[in-house]
């Protein structure tokens, strides 16, 4: 399951990160890796944006981005 | 004296600029709620204890491993220059996270201490921190500070004294996962037996950073005879971790590793008494601000009511100014005797000034509104909300940051556009900062609006300008995106930090320091170009021209003939003066847009500074005529001289055009050099130029 199939509300551990360097590099200094916690907390319309909550940090994600994270939900 | 050269390093929003203040009782820096309010690296200096304390404020990074510029600013400070205390500033409400960048600090070697920032509101939440168990495990002193209330400041001074005076750091005790570890160990036993020891890394030391490839390391070690050896074990050690973690990808291997520290870290010495009740909150606000219906409509709202009070709120106080200025130029005229002296300092000097000045309360009130956008953390719910929609047009969400600055001025934006980490995306950003109405067009804006649609309607006018110009520059930017800077994306990641309450201190810093800097303009940059524009309206003399309508006047006994022959004197004296030749020459260039050659000049002293234009209106629009003491003076004599189709066009023509000197100087700084700005002056002036001319056709 892709990050970007979860809706509001929904909680996930992530399985796999799959994009390139730069965005993992990113995405690792906010928490985000492989068996992080997340909690979707909204999205904007047509999911171009998602906000997830990831240790206590709220994070800004584009839709594009968050297909390429595999997770799975709880 | 002796000097301690400490450098504060820290993520965004963790209050490192407000904890300088705090520490220095310094009040000149920017504080902001959204990432990247320290562009460049600030330096403050202050006395403790007989000791001189230099502080370097570097730019807030999530890691100092990364691509974007802040992050490179960041790492190689840190990397390259000379330095002996590090303040690592952590947000005490989001340890786990802040614990990342720490973990990576921590490899530079250097003394370190770490300031919990945020300590009162972690209190308020219900956390507590076991600042003796970090201390154990880190290695390094810790201390609880609240830059708000300046709480453990005092304290934060004298372990820096103490950490200062320590030879050497001590070791920490991190511990990373059973397989890492067990690496770890066997190569640690093999350098030991090799009596091997590097620079001032222990054994340990070594083979960590071995075993995550440290890039340095490798090559400073690659001539050493020992790595030959090594080269085999490093090689099994790594294919056991691939295996363990999954993937062959080391770098992931140590955020993985990172990530399960820090979140071990917390769960040692972070205990939550109460449900957090401040993370509630920001929930709560964020399902109506960002909500997926609701939000973009309020954002709308918010941002047609700073207009509108903009506007409105600094009618009353711009009259006042207003009035003050011309009873002030009379009051100073009348002392005067000297007829040229007057006229520079009544007609020159305080008109141009007194001008400019009255605009002072829609700036301060403008510039209060995006302060508090900014320290309420709102901005990047703006971001997170306009990503899907400036995606499109191939700028990133993130830019909604510096071109919302760009409202206020084009300076801090182009710096501000440094967040953005694709050089792409920040250059297009940076091409269309101008795009959004800096505060110094504000005036001429108001100025027009006033006179040609009325006080009422003014306040839509202005909003209507404000967002044809930004919409303007988002199609640009998507021909920029599709013409020039062609290819991929950068990602989309940012932090939503929590809503808080704006400060008043913050808010009053901002303004303060931005309408200080208006005001010097006005009394510096301004005063000049006024004194100059004068001048050149003023001479040569004309003593021939003066003659022959003296002895007109004196044949003729009708006062209002005479009145009439005066104007007709003063304007033919201002065509002739130097003024009206470079205006007169120019004029060709611009007759096709309805400019007469009075515009023309007025658009050019606006290349050096905005704020010019109206001055240069005033100047030359009030020596024509009789000097209207009502205050809407100037306002009147555009209406009376400039015909609606030109006065539109004229509008357009400054929404686009390159801003002012100083902004073009810092635009060609961050965008890498003076062809950019040859490239950034073709075209706004061409597009200036373009659209100009079609407002003016369709309206004539």
């Amino acid at each position: 399951m892709k990050l970007s199939d979860l809706h509001k509300g929904d909680s996930a551990l992530i399985k796999k990160i799959e994009t390139q360097e730069a965005l993992k590099t990113r995405l690792a200094s906010f928490g985000v890796v492989r068996g992080s916690k997340l909690t979707i907390e909204a999205c904007s319309i047509g999911k171009q944006t998602m906000e997830i909550l990831v240790d206590g940090t709220l994070i800004g994600l584009r839709g594009e981005e968050a297909k390429q994270i595999e997770v799975e939900k709880i | 004296m002796d000097t301690i050269k400490i450098v504060l390093a820290g993520q965004p929003n963790v209050g490192k600029s407000m904890l300088i203040n705090a520490m220095s009782g310094s009040n000149g820096l920017k504080v902001g709620n959204f990432s990247g309010v320290t562009v460049e690296k600030t330096e403050v200096c202050f006395e403790h204890h007989c000791h001189m304390m230099e502080m370097v404020d570097l730019p807030g990074t999530y890691s100092i491993r990364g691509f974007s510029q802040e992050e490179k600013v960041a790492h190689n400070y840190l990397q390259g220059e000379e330095y002996d205390v590090i303040i690592n500033v952590l947000d005490s409400t989001h340890l786990q996270r802040n614990l990342l960048l720490t973990l990576e600090l921590l490899k530079l070697n250097k003394k370190m201490v770490l300031a919990l920032n945020m300590a009162d509101e972690a209190k308020k939440e219900g956390i507590e921190i076991d600042v003796k168990q970090i201390e154990a495990i880190i290695g390094v002193p810790v201390v609880l500070v609240s830059a708000n209330t300046k709480m453990g400041v005092e304290e934060l001074l004298e372990k820096i004294h103490e950490v200062a005076d320590n030879p050497k750091r001590e070791d920490s005790n991190i511990v990373y996962s059973d397989a890492v570890e067990e690496e770890i160990l066997d190569l640690v036993q093999f350098i030991d037996a090799k009596g091997f020891s590097f620079r001032d890394l222990s054994s340990r030391e070594i083979a960590i950073r071995l075993i995550f490839e440290d890039k340095d390391l490798y090559k400073e070690l690659h001539d050493e005879p020992i790595m030959m050896e090594l080269q085999p074990r490093l090689i099994s050690a790594l294919e056991h971790l691939y295996l363990h973690h999954e993937t062959k990808n080391v770098q992931e291997i140590k955020y993985n590793e990172y990530n399960a520290i820090a979140r071990g870290i917390r769960m040692e010495t972070v205990s939550c008494k109460r449900n957090r009740g401040g993370k509630n909150r920001t929930k709560k606000i964020d399902d109506i601000m960002i909500n997926k219906y609701l939000g973009i409509p309020i954002f709308l709202f918010l941002m047609w009511g700073l207009f509108q009070l903009t506007f409105k709120l600094g009618a009353m106080p711009m009259d006042w100014i207003d009035a003050g200025v011309g009873a002030f130029g009379d009051w100073i005229g009348s002392t005067i005797s000297n007829e040229s002296l007057k006229s520079v300092i009544v007609d020159g000097i305080i008109a141009g000034v007194g001008a400019v000045l009255m605009f002072l309360p829609n700036i301060i009130i403008l510039y209060i509104g995006i302060a508090l956008l900014e320290t309420t953390g709102y901005m990047s719910r703006v971001a997170f909300l306009l990503d899907g929609f400036f995606h499109k047009f191939g700028l990133h969400g993130k830019s909604f940051i510096p071109l919302v600055t760009g409202f206020g001025c084009s300076v801090p934006a182009y710096m501000a556009a440094r967040t953005l980490k694709s050089e792409k995306d920040r250059l297009i950003t940076l091409f269309i900062i101008g795009f959004m109405s800096c505060g110094a067009r504000l005036p001429i804006y108001v100025l027009f609006a006033g006179a040609f649609f009325g006080a009422e309607k003014a306040g839509n006018i202005l909003f209507v300008i404000y967002i044809s110009g930004a919409l303007l520059g988002l199609i640009m930017a998507k021909v920029l995106r599709v013409v020039v800077f062609k290819g991929d994306d950068e990602p989309f990641v940012m932090e939503m930090p929590k809503y808080r309450l704006p400060s008043f201190i913050l808010v009053w810093h901002t303004v303060y320091n931005n309408a200080k800097s208006y005001v010097k303009k006005a009394g510096t940059f301004i005063l000049g170009a006024s004194i100059l524009i004068w001048a050149l309206a003023t001479y040569p003399n004309q003593p021939l021209l003066e003659k022959s309508y003296a002895s007109k006047i004196e044949q003729i006994k009708d006062t209002q003939k005479i009145s009439q022959l005066e104007n007709e004197l003063k304007m033919k004296k201002l065509e002739n003066s130097y003024l009206g030749q470079i205006g007169k020459a120019s004029e060709p260039f611009f007759a096709p847009l309805g400019f007469d050659w009075r515009m023309t000049v007025a658009l050019e002293a606006g290349l050096a500074a905005k704020e010019v234009v109206v001055s240069t209106l005033g100047v030359l629009y009030a020596i024509g005529d009789e000097v209207d003491e009502t205050s809407n003076a100037l306002s009147n004599e555009l209406k009376a001289n400039i015909s609606f189709a030109s006065a539109m066009a004229f509008i357009v023509f400054v929404m686009i055009y390159l801003p002012c000197l100083a902004a073009s100087m810092v635009f060609a700084k961050e965008a890498g050099g003076y062809k950019y700005l040859v490239y950034l002056f073709i075209f706004t002036t061409v597009t200036a130029w373009i659209l100009s001319f079609i407002t003016y056709q369709i309206l004539i």
